[in-house]
């Protein structure tokens, strides 16, 4: 245990006080010259101590201090009622819903095509030149365009948002499950022949269970990807409510302390979804035999 | 003949079929002739006549009628789009996958490289899309503010060549270029410090695989407060985006050099550098090629969502929302045209070079 301290958890920690220390020197730094400004049209003496505490203590900072971002958190997720408009976790929940939304149509999608693609040689020639090309549009880019031709044709709420997700994340599934549709030993699927089954039995008894593993490992991509494409298809609603929406109005109003705070949000909200698909795999994993 | 191609040959005649029946006084003559040459190639299913006349089930005559029923749609898309000519445009369409998949089954045991199956099937069905692209949004009379047929977009990209060039250059060759080459460089020189120490690798790898993960995007409005409108903030954005995935890559590269190889390389007393030129960088290769390829396509999304939080009067972003607000959908078409040519070729490259420098992997080595 203390090993396993020693080896994973001590160098992470220790990157990640470096990094909260270069944080603060830039915090400092960045938000300096208005605070001399300040000093200077108040004719007030300061001593470096001074403008350390002032400098972290800005209601728009240039660079908010760490723990500021912390406190506006702590004040929009614990302190205000869930369903209130400020409230971080309403926001989050709408995010969060349309992200699931989107994850589970793209990886539908997405194994449908990697079994045809696998199943079927002309599939395979047509289609997948075709699917890399599709993420070389940057769709992230025109998100908001879809998102208004979307609304005008009557689909609103969550189905469009969902829908820029479902686009970003049937790509690594799809590939993911190709490779592992096709990562079955050739020595076994001549020993399936042998035993005379069917081309659905091979698929259903060795394909199938064997791409599990590739399956699992495009999910944890695709569902970080359906996170942001949720985030990015917030943007143009208006600001009315989500993630990208209190960037969005972060930006507008010049509230850094609040599009940091979303952004932290976001980065939680997406280590936690990475976690729980990686918790899904190793049960999985587990109830299936697969080997470490 | 298999038995999807049984099926879709049957399908097809039985399209041409209703399209004669249901509008034999109403098609034009194109289209009667493509109904036709349709149906009598459904009687290829007879046994005896396909053995009788090989030539009849070639691929090419296939493809030759598939091109001819097109042909004779599109001719016809702008008189509104009945029944019968939406039946030939299914059977024109399973014409062509069935040439598809005969020529599929004639190269299933060929060995070497197929100039047309790698290119031509591909190309074949991006020609499929653009005709029911075009067939959809004109048949069905979709106003062109929400959904542009693609000739619409194809004659804004020559008429309006010197607009588009000027996105392009703003923001592929300034900002894109600029901070592809500044964020892939620089992380790639942090991977190669950061992998001297086993400490500093063990804490950087798990944070980078994270922070790679993170929707970054989010950071352009605040990039764009720090470094102005212009393309420095877009380059700035592109640095961070693609930052993470290339130093995470680099570092999972450099590791990835056996054991063995690298005791044969500590028997040959080689130093620090030399076995960093020689074992470890070409081992990463494969890995860095990965990274560059990813962030090719990031850095373009990167630069685009970043001018929609304040640009220049120019630039691919500026101009796909500004246009937008304009309802000149054709124009934000071309620029995502513009956008996914210079990404796909971008990745086309990279490709190629990565075929290049990692002649040696596995997945080059066989067919």
């Amino acid at each position: 245990m203390t090993d396993m301290l020693r080896q994973k958890l001590l160098p992470v920690l220790t990157i990640v006080a470096a990094i909260a220390v270069i944080w603060y020197g830039f915090t400092v730094y960045l938000n300096a010259p208005w605070q001399l400004d300040q000093y200077e049209k108040t004719a007030t003496e300061w001593s470096m101590t001074d403008l350390v505490r002032d400098t972290m203590a800005h209601d728009r900072p240039v660079l908010p201090a760490p723990h500021q971002v912390v406190a506006e958190i702590w004040k929009t997720t614990v302190k205000k009622k869930v369903t209130s408009k400020r409230s971080l976790i309403y926001h989050s929940w709408i995010t969060l819903s349309s992200t699931l939304l989107g994850f589970v149509m793209g990886t539908f999608t997405g194994m449908m095509l990697a079994i045809f693609i696998v199943e079927n040689r002309a599939m395979d020639k047509s289609l997948m030149p075709w699917i890399i090309t599709s993420q070389t549009i940057p769709i992230l880019a025109i998100a908001p365009m879809i998102i208004v031709v979307l609304n005008a044709v009557g689909l609103s709420g969550l189905l469009p948002k969902a829908l820029i997700s479902t686009y970003l994340s049937f790509f690594p599934i799809a590939v993911g499950m190709v490779k592992g549709l096709r990562s079955p030993d050739p020595m076994l699927i001549d020993l399936m022949r042998t035993y005379n089954c069917s081309r659905w039995q091979l698929f259903f008894t060795l394909r199938l269970p064997s791409s599990v593993p590739y399956l699992f490992t495009s999910m944890k991509i695709a569902i970080a990807i359906s996170l942001v494409g949720a985030i990015v298809g917030e943007l143009p609603t208006g600001a009315v409510a989500g993630l990208g929406a209190r960037l969005l109005s972060g930006s507008y109003y010049g509230q850094t302390i609040q599009i940091w705070s979303a952004l932290l949000t976001a980065a939680t909200l997406a280590a936690l979804l990475v976690i729980a698909v990686n918790i899904a795999a190793q049960i999985t994993h587990r109830m299936m035999g697969v080997p470490k | 003949m298999t038995g999807l191609q049984k099926l879709l040959n049957a399908a097809a005649a039985l399209c041409g079929l209703y399209a004669l029946v249901d509008g034999f006084t109403a098609l034009s003559p194109a289209l009667l002739l493509a109904a036709g040459l349709v149906v009598v190639c459904g009687m290829r299913l007879s046994p005896v006549l396909a053995a009788a006349l090989p030539v009849v089930i070639c691929p090419q005559l296939d493809l030759v009628i598939s091109l001819i029923a097109a042909g004779a749609v599109l001719a016809a898309l702008q008189d509104g789009m009945a029944g019968a000519v939406w039946a030939i445009a299914i059977a024109a369409w399973l014409h062509g996958w069935l040439a598809v998949e005969k020529t599929m089954a004639d190269d299933a045991d060929a060995t070497g490289f197929n100039w047309v199956v790698s290119l031509g099937v591909p190309l074949f069905f991006g020609f499929w899309l653009l005709f029911f692209w075009e067939a959809l949004t004109i048949g069905l009379g979709i106003p062109t503010v929400l959904l542009p047929p693609p000739s619409m977009i194809g004659a804004r990209l020559v008429t309006s060549t010197a607009i588009l060039m000027a996105d392009f250059q703003q923001t592929f060759l300034k900002a894109v270029l600029a901070g592809y080459t500044i964020g892939c460089g620089s992380a790639f020189v942090i991977a190669i410090l950061v992998d001297r120490s086993n400490f500093l690798r063990r804490g950087f790898l798990p944070i980078g695989n994270f922070i790679s993960a993170l929707p970054i995007i989010g950071v352009a409005p605040i990039m764009v407060m720090w470094f102005g409108f212009d393309w420095q903030s877009k380059a700035a954005v592109v640095v961070i985006m693609t930052f993470f995935p290339m130093m995470v890559n680099t570092l999972s590269g450099l590791s990835a050099a056996s054991a063995m190889e690298r005791d044969l390389f500590d028997t040959y007393a080689a130093g620090y550098w030399q076995t960093l030129f020689k074992l470890q960088l070409p081992a990463a290769m494969p890995f860095i090629f990965n990274a560059l390829k990813i962030n090719s396509t990031l850095a373009l999304i990167g630069a685009i969502v970043a001018e929609f939080f304040g640009t220049p009067i120019v630039g691919i972003g500026f101009r796909i929302s500004t246009e937008v607000g304009r309802m000149n959908l054709d124009m934000v078409w071309a620029e995502i045209a513009v956008a996914a040519l210079a990404g796909s070729a971008s990745y086309g490259a990279l490709s190629l070079l990565e075929r290049r420098i990692t002649f040696w992997h596995p997945s080059y080595r066989t067919k």
